[in-house]
């Protein structure tokens, strides 16, 4: 745990934070785009290898949430964050956090299935070279391992070296999933990583996720109820920088608490 | 009565409105004719200058001429020192300038922060591109020849080129990198890449045609430049033999056999051979540009 | 959970490579301060000795007399550049809107290297071309020595056609294409919507390329000294021979001295004034224009 600073971690063994089940946590988190803010005070709980499911309309704040999470929001010059974001107890924009650290922690897929302009095999080892692995057949077991994990194995074993150009739009998305596995993190946030793709990558990709929960806690971002309602899990309503409610998928889509859920599930707006 | 009057107006208008319609379409032919033919001119003149110093001084450039030392100031033999100090100057001051303009493009692209720092670093790139080559003539001899007692030699000469080609080398590397799409940046930073890692990762890899391009052109620049080299590397005729020797560039050679009237034949046929490797440095960089673009799709 | 081992060394790397770029990148700027610092130590005290005013309008240049005025050099550049603009913006912008506007894609893909390529052909060819080629023409044709105004005005109006063509080009190729398409289908020519929407869209970019357009005719020196015939005397028609600020430097730095070397630095320093006016101008025109727009 080396992104955390001496005291931060003195800190979480006091709270015994780290112990308990909660992977992320969220209390009054706030972000701002200068003046603009996009998260007004979210309080939210994910526990170690939860799916949840994040479901909101477009500019509710889903995207900012995740790259809060992995602080690739830094690259955005003028945002500010406000209130506490902490993974294990540690908290996220606390001082003395090793960035990079924390970002092979937290792994990415996005919306748009994007493929490095490298090889197929490149693509995967990217993450595990920067680290400083060189050893070749290391890699290629970690590289092996990563797209066996994410169902693409059988369809580029073949062709490992050729251009990642050249694999289809959910291929590209699956070795999106692969880069990231390659890392070992221990969190996967994957930002409508569907929104791309036909519908049968889409499911290939939904079956997946119920597989990566095993060994990872991931957050799923999605603006289509149907989604959600397929992915089941947890589901967490954003709306307008808002966590409007959470609630197990069943829960969400039978009997939401909130009018405005209802209105959303139902297809009133968004 | 009215009537009849009124349909002879409409009629007149319409008639009038298809005129000014004709009359739009003709102006419109012979504006694009002109502007075709002032074109066809100016590639005219391109083609021009090439055929006449080709077809004046190709047949001069035997490998005796290229390989020969001048005799009796540059009337008869051949050009060889020349070429050898256009080779020396213009590789060691592309070796100097393009490291540093690719380094400062990374600098302006990848790493500012809002502060005066970049602001201060485009400031003067921008300004030192429009500085015109004799001011850098006239700095170099102060500041490299006179200053650091470099003298009048390729090192002078180099240095005072890099200068004057570091911001065409910033620019086209600036373009280059900003060109670069966002989401491999982030998927690069995802991964917990440090910025470096990123940069020589995926920045540059993909930036890489596009830098070339730019140094390529600059090296064309650089090999025809005379102003900024004349004070700074000298006139020597004689074979160097180390960096702080003086030469003589083609373009130097060329302009004192041409001006002083040495010889008509060796102007030419330095100039062909000058233009030749104008030509050729030109095509590769087009050629690089066109792959990469090629690619990219 | 164990830390990574790497991961120290690394930040530290980080830090000392930014700072390297830091470093590296100021040369730019670094260079530009020697530049004028070296310049204006070494032409300012003759300035100051002789006076600003009487360097700057003085109308005799004898170095071996030791009167240094440059105004005949002065009206020469001037002279020369006007020319210069005058045969080059028109030529240049009807390039640039054929490539742009006019042409078929496929024929621009290669007329516009070509026209690129004009920049790439060293001053010392144009300044040949011209002497071989343009002034025995104004000699046979026109009348005087040949060595003109004149002459350096249609080489450097050739030389600055690249400057112009690719920079206005740039300026069209910015305007958004829904405002051509819409003139079109209004039922406009392709030469009526060129008129009335693109050109005013795309007049700062026009402008900036004008300008230093003219930044690089003022500063050409070897292809002037060629054709220009370098007398320092203010000229009396555009026939006659001139002298610029530039040619004026290169053609006696080979053997001046002492008080002449000095003068020549000082002949520098107006240059470089000159050209900083232009490029302020040009980078307030683009400016502008990004705020129009
Ligand atoms: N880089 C940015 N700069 C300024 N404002 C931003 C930026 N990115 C997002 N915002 C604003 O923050 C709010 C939340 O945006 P966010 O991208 O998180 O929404 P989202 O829920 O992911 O929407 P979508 O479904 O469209 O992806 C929006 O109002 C948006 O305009
Ligand atoms: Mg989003």
């Amino acid at each position: 745990m080396r992104w955390r600073s001496a005291p931060q971690r003195e800190m979480a063994q006091v709270t015994g934070e780290s112990m308990t089940d909660i992977k992320i946590l969220a209390q009054d988190f706030k972000f701002y785009y200068g003046e603009h803010c996009a998260l007004k005070g979210i309080n939210l709980e994910i526990r170690r290898n939860q799916l949840l499911t994040i479901m909101g309309p477009s500019g509710s704040g889903k995207t900012t949430f995740l790259r809060a999470l992995n602080r690739l929001n830094d690259l955005v010059p003028g945002t500010r964050a406000e209130g506490r974001l902490a993974i294990d107890g540690v908290d996220v924009y606390g001082r003395g956090v090793d960035v990079a650290d924390l970002r092979r922690r937290v792994g990415m897929v996005f919306a748009l299935p994007v493929a490095l302009p490298m090889s197929i095999f490149d693509n995967v080892a990217y993450g595990p070279r920067k680290r400083g692995i060189r050893d070749r057949r290391k890699l290629a077991g970690i590289v092996e391992k990563a797209l066996r994990d994410a169902i693409l194995w059988d369809e580029v074993k073949d062709r490992l070296h050729d251009h990642a150009g050249t694999l289809s739009g959910g291929q590209q998305q699956r070795l999106s999933i692969a880069r990231v596995l390659a890392v070992e993190p221990e969190i996967i946030l994957l930002d409508e990583p569907t929104s791309g793709l036909d519908p049968l990558s889409t499911l290939k990709i939904e079956g997946l996720l119920w597989e990566l929960v095993k060994s990872y806690t991931v957050v799923l971002v999605t603006h289509n109820p149907l989604q959600s309602a397929r992915v089941g899990g947890e589901i967490a309503f954003f709306l307008m920088g808002e966590l409007v409610e959470r609630g197990p998928a069943s829960d969400i889509f039978t009997h939401p608490r909130d009018k405005r859920t209802e209105d959303y599930v139902s297809g009133k707006f968004g | 009565m009215n009537l009849v009057k009124e349909e002879e107006a409409r009629k007149i208008d319409r008639y009038i409105e298809n005129a000014k319609k004709v009359n739009q379409h003709v102006i419109n032919a012979r504006v694009t004719a002109a502007f075709a033919g002032a074109t066809a001119l100016t590639v005219g003149l391109l083609i021009f200058i090439i055929v006449y110093i080709l077809s004046r001084g190709f047949h001069m450039v035997t490998p005796a001429f290229l390989l020969e030392t001048p005799r009796q100031m540059g009337r008869a033999g051949g050009i060889y020192p020349a070429i050898v100090g256009t080779i020396l100057v213009t590789g060691i001051a592309v070796v100097i300038a393009a490291p540093v303009g690719v380094a400062t493009a990374i600098y302006l692209t990848e790493y500012t922060r809002e502060s005066w720092l970049p602001r201060i670093v485009r400031f003067g790139t921008e300004n030192l591109a429009g500085i015109p080559s004799i001011i850098f003539g006239l700095f170099g001899f102060l500041f490299f020849v006179i200053y650091l007692d470099l003298g009048w030699s390729i090192l002078s000469g180099a240095l005072t080129l890099s200068a004057m080609i570091l911001p065409t080398i910033v620019r086209t590397s600036e373009e280059a990198i900003k060109a670069v799409p966002n989401a491999y940046r982030e998927i690069s930073y995802a991964l917990g890449s440090t910025r470096w890692q990123t940069v020589t990762g995926v920045i540059l890899p993909t930036a890489l045609p596009g830098i070339v391009t730019g140094v390529v052109l600059a090296i064309g620049r650089s090999i025809g430049e005379t102003a900024a080299v004349i004070f700074t590397a000298g006139a020597s005729l004689r074979l160097p033999e180390s960096l702080l020797d003086p030469v003589r560039t083609l373009p130097v050679h060329f302009y004192i056999l041409a001006r002083e009237g040495i010889s008509m034949d060796n102007a030419y046929g330095t100039a062909a051979v000058l233009i030749v490797l104008i030509l050729i440095i030109n095509i590769a960089a087009y050629s690089i540009m066109n792959r990469f673009v090629a690619k990219s799709r | 959970m164990e830390g990574d081992p790497m991961r120290y060394p690394m930040r530290y790397r980080e830090a000392v490579i930014e700072k390297t770029l830091v470093i590296v990148a100021l040369s730019a700027i670094a260079v530009l301060g020697l530049i004028i610092l070296f310049i204006f130590k070494e032409g300012s005290p003759i300035m100051a000795r002789i006076g600003v005013i009487r360097f700057i309008a003085g109308a005799k240049w004898a170095p071996s007399r030791g009167v240094f005025g440059i105004l005949p050099m002065i009206w020469g550049s001037i002279w020369v550049t006007l020319g210069a603009l005058i045969i080059g913006v028109p030529l240049g912008l009807a390039c640039a809107i054929f490539l742009a506007e006019m042409a078929p894609a496929r024929a621009s893909a290669i007329l516009k290297p070509a026209v690129e390529l004009l920049a790439g052909i060293p001053s010392v060819v144009y300044g040949f071309i011209g002497l071989v080629v343009l002034v025995p023409f104004i000699r046979r044709w026109f009348g005087g020595p040949g060595f003109s105004v004149l002459a350096a005005a249609i080489v450097l109006g050739i030389m600055i056609l690249p400057t112009i063509i690719s920079i206005s080009f740039d300026a069209f190729k910015a305007v958004p294409v829904a405002y051509r398409d819409g003139m079109l289908a209004l039922g406009a020519t392709r030469w009526q919507a060129i008129r009335m929407v693109i050109l005013p869209a795309a007049r700062p970019g026009i402008v900036a390329a004008v300008i230093l357009g003219m930044g690089r005719a003022v500063g050409e020196t070897m292809a002037v000294i060629m054709v220009a015939g370098n007398a320092t005397k203010i000229p009396s028609s555009i026939l006659a021979p001139v002298r610029t600020l530039t040619s004026n430097i290169a053609l006696e730095m080979g053997y001046a001295a002492g008080e002449h070397r000095e003068a020549l630095f000082a002949t520098g320093i107006v240059l470089f004034v000159v050209i900083a006016l232009l490029n302020l101008t040009a980078r307030l025109f683009a400016t502008g224009g990004r705020v129009a727009r």
